[in-house]
């Protein structure tokens, strides 16, 4: 009896610590999780002149009809619902709550903003059963493209087109359509051809920013040459989209040593997968990724690393281990004291931030490597769509095409807008230099495997580049073969 | 008139159907709106509505059951008799139908019928088998399937029959019985910080990795080997789906032990006391007496674990997400599903998990009844 009675208090506290050991488990993955797919942050728009926009003065209308009526105060009570991939908690869901507190003051309209981790499941499951939200954002045209071929999305022909086409950069506009027809507003842009480096440490060792291929891979020689550790921080461990990072090197490389209609056709498969020109690029990114020394910790540690944590060795006790890091702007907020002091502090500005972007790291623009093709900018940029018609939800979102749309967050910092209306010296860093990077772009190329067929982009790409790193980039022939072999149809 | 008259129990039949149907009616009624359609205050509202929901669901439920019995007793007696089991079984059988065997045929369906235009029905099928990619998931199925049931059979029954009669037997027990209430995703958490990798030099925050440099430290030390790298126990191929293979069998060890450690307590004692006069050692009366015994729970164990491998999802899910050679065919329909849209190979992969999973399941069923259990 006495047996039976020891078992079962045992039992018993064996499950609550089995309870309490999974539930704990499970929350410092979704803390670490920055998202099912690449995150989507900071960005770059053509800002034509620098910055003599011309700002909707209240009172005269802000050319758009449900918006104008909305200020007027005609839907108040009701409500709009809006998703996005921002995760909870995070600097992104914060900044965005907080820029649509004006809307919400100045109509009365009352928007339930949801941050939804595994977004993209999340979001097909919901529409598939039927409950979509009002709005959403989307990070990827291809599956804006799938929304639209299944009937779900609202077409946009009632928008003031030839107003938005007036005050957004032509790129974006463009990506906005489907078949001619308007279905997403872009909303935030992204650059991400920048590389990031420790400015102290340069200067104590006389590094120059590099500005062209040959003087990136020179400077990397002479750090290993200086015994300063490794020349660049490198991985692509993220949970279930891991790689995505090695195919923005990819496409980052081959904007730089192909022509634009090269790369659209490599995106479109008028041309294979494993295309010379392709494979040509794949070998400048193995001379990074793969020539011994270069990246901190070799293949083992670009695989094995959570992309939050590529950058920890920049960050190490006795200076930097190692030296560059190729990501876009939102990777500051998890360098080394960075993550925690976010995560403390959600609503922090940059400045104030342990390690601050600009004085303790800044970024150089990705070198050119032929000339010829000039100086490309890589990006992405995150759209709204909308699930339902209702005048209320189209207020939203033409306000959300105006500069006051984002004006809270673009002051914050973190955010790039697509609209030429919002003046370039309203930035705060480094968006004002992203900003300019884009403006002396030659071509400004979009994640290609955003717009692959998922099976490749979100798929046969992103393992293909993972079994890349693990053979040490030994079976570059093979790796592409095969992600040529799994194109669909 | 008496309870017995025919109209009686006519009149009563159509009074409780009649009020059970109007409790539901206005109940889910006041479930789908509360505050439209009771003017409930919107902040109570919640609450009230999960306390109606629960009262509602049970007293429901019964409820129904109480006037379909009232109906069928108002019928001829003969009727009554008849019907009265199909009535209780109904419910039972419309929620299978709903939940289980429709959809099993939807997607047997869908992946005969969601192909390009102009191709066969097995189109999929073909697709299937000729994709590099299933054909690796396959094996690996096949590879998890071999290792993992044999292996956490065998070290539960070792130690059940270990722990057998010792003292702290539970306590012993309660210590491998405890992952067994690990869920998937949660085991799959606890293991990746397990086989957490750092780069030589720093320190290893996965306590496998820390004790491999640790004692490949002293190794060094004594000049055996010269030195010692930590190792990506998730990366390595294939390491790394032996490893994930390992959380497998973490978890099912428990399970087998518990299952097999009461079969072994129903061995009776007069076999085993008479081996012992014979002059049979400990394990001669394991190995000839105690696992002949038992044979029947071995299998159901190895089955119902054969089963649970040949599903598993989360744990590679969790920690490789299918990468680096480690993917199987739950995981390729995940993908399939929900990153690729592709319904015809998702189904398709699900109709091949189905078609595996079928056979053990008929070796499972058959020796339960073979036990008298469920027969």
């Amino acid at each position: 009896m006495k047996n039976r009675t020891w078992l079962a208090l045992l039992l018993v506290l064996g499950l609550v610590l089995a309870a309490c050991g999974d539930g704990g488990g499970t929350d410092t993955t979704e803390g670490e999780t920055p998202g099912t797919t690449e995150p989507a942050d900071d960005g770059a728009t053509t800002t034509e002149g620098g910055g003599d926009g011309t700002t909707t003065a209240p009172g005269d209308g802000s050319g758009y009809t449900e918006l104008d009526q909305a200020l007027a105060g005609e839907f108040e009570g009701s409500s709009v619902s809006v998703w996005a991939q921002w995760l909870p908690e995070s600097v992104e869901e914060a900044n965005f709550t907080a820029t649509l507190q004006p809307f919400i003051e100045q109509t009365g309209i009352q928007v339930d903003f949801q941050a939804t981790p595994d977004y993209e499941t999340a979001l097909q499951v919901a529409v598939d059963g039927g409950n979509a939200p009002d709005m959403a954002q989307i990070a990827q045209p291809g599956k804006m493209h799938q929304y639209a071929d299944a009937g779900s999305l609202v077409a946009l022909d009632w928008f003031n087109s030839e107003k938005l086409g007036a005050e957004m950069t032509p790129a974006f506009f463009d990506l906005g359509h489907y078949n001619d027809t308007l279905y997403g507003i872009y909303y935030k842009a992204d650059v991400k051809s920048i590389v990031w480096y420790p400015v102290q440490g340069f200067a104590d060792n006389g590094y120059a920013v590099p500005t062209t291929w040959e003087e990136l891979v020179a400077l990397s020689d002479q750090i290993v040459a200086d015994g300063n550790g490794n020349p660049w921080c490198i991985s692509i461990e993220s949970q279930e989209a891991d790689g995505w990072v090695a195919t923005d090197w990819m496409e980052d490389i081959l904007l730089r040593t192909a022509s634009p209609e090269t790369y659209q056709a490599w995106i479109d498969h008028t041309i294979p997968f494993n295309d010379p020109e392709v494979l040509e690029a794949a070998e400048y990114m193995s001379q990074i990724w793969f020539t011994p020394d270069y990246a901190y910790g070799g293949s083992t540690y670009i695989n094995a690393t959570w992309i939050g944590e590529t950058q920890d060795p920049m960050f190490a006790d006795g200076g930097p281990q190692c030296w560059m890091q190729k990501q876009a702007a939102w990777i500051g907020g998890f360098w080394g004291e960075n993550r925690d002091f976010i995560a403390a502090n959600p609503d922090s500005k940059q400045e104030e931030w342990p390690i601050v972007p600009g004085e303790d790291v800044d970024f150089f623009y990705f070198p050119q490597i032929e000339e010829e093709f000039g100086t490309p900018v890589l990006g992405a940029a995150d759209m709204f769509v909308m699930f339902a018609d209702r005048p209320e939800v189209r207020a939203l979102l033409e306000w959300m095409a105006t500069p006051e749309g984002a004006a809270v967050w673009i002051e914050r910092g973190g955010f790039l807008s697509p609209l030429t209306t919002v003046p370039n010296d309203s930035y705060p860093y480094p968006n004002d230099g992203l900003s300019e990077m884009v403006l002396g772009a030659t071509t400004l190329g979009f994640d290609a495997s955003d717009s692959m067929p998922a099976a490749v982009g979100n798929g046969t790409f992103w393992s293909g580049m993972i079994d890349w790193v693990a053979a040490n980039g030994e079976n570059t022939e093979e790796v592409f073969q095969s992600i040529e072999d799994s194109w669909p149809g | 008139m008496t309870s017995n008259q025919p109209g009686f129990r006519v009149l009563r039949a159509l009074v409780i159907a009649g009020v059970t149907f109007a409790a539901l009616w206005f109940g889910l009624r006041f479930l789908s709106d509360p505050v439209a359609f009771a003017g409930m205050p919107a902040n109570l509202s919640k609450l009230v509505q999960a306390l109606i929901a629960v009262v509602l669901g049970v007293a429901g439920i019964w409820a129904l059951f109480y006037a379909g019995n009232a109906i069928i007793e108002a019928l001829p007696a003969k009727a009554t008799e008849i019907l009265r089991p199909y009535l209780f079984v109904l419910p039972a059988v419309a929620v299978v139908g709903l939940y289980l065997i429709y959809p099993t045929v939807g997607t047997v369906a869908t992946s005969l019928t969601d192909v390009p235009e102009g191709e066969s029905f097995f189109y999929n099928y073909s697709q299937a088998f000729t994709n590099p990619d299933v054909l690796l998931a396959l094996r690996n199925n096949f590879i998890w399937l071999l290792i993992a049931p044999l292996v956490s059979v065998v070290i539960g029954l070792v130690f059940a029959g270990m722990v057998d009669k010792i003292r702290l037997e539970s306590l012993a027990k309660s210590f491998v019985f405890m992952p067994l209430a690990i869920s998937f995703v949660g085991a799959a958490v606890i293991w990746k910080f397990v086989y957490a990798w750092k780069p030589a030099g720093q320190p290893q925050i996965g306590i496998l990795n820390a004790f491999w440099v640790w004692a490949g430290g002293f190794l060094v030390d004594l000049g055996v080997i010269s030195e010692v790298e930590p190792i990506a126990w998730l990366q390595v191929i294939p390491v790394n789906t032996l490893a994930l293979i390992a959380i497998m069998i973490w978890l099912q060890v428990g399970f087998a032990m518990v299952v097999l450690s009461a079969a072994i307590k129903g061995v009776p004692a007069e076999l085993t006391e008479a081996a012992q006069i014979d002059g049979a050692t400990e394990r001669q009366i394991f190995v000839r007496i105690t696992v002949p015994s038992i044979w029947g729970a071995l299998l159901t164990v190895y089955t119902t674990i054969a089963i649970a491998v040949l599903k598993v999802f989360d744990l590679i899910f969790v920690t490789t997400g299918g990468n680096l050679d480690t993917s199987v065919v739950a995981v390729r329909q995940y993908q399939e599903m929900f990153r690729f849209r592709n319904f015809g190979q998702a189904t398709t992969m699900a109709v091949i998990l189905l078609v595996a999973v079928i056979p053990i399941m008929v070796v499972n069923i058959r020796n339960l009844r073979r036990q008298g259990v469920g027969a």
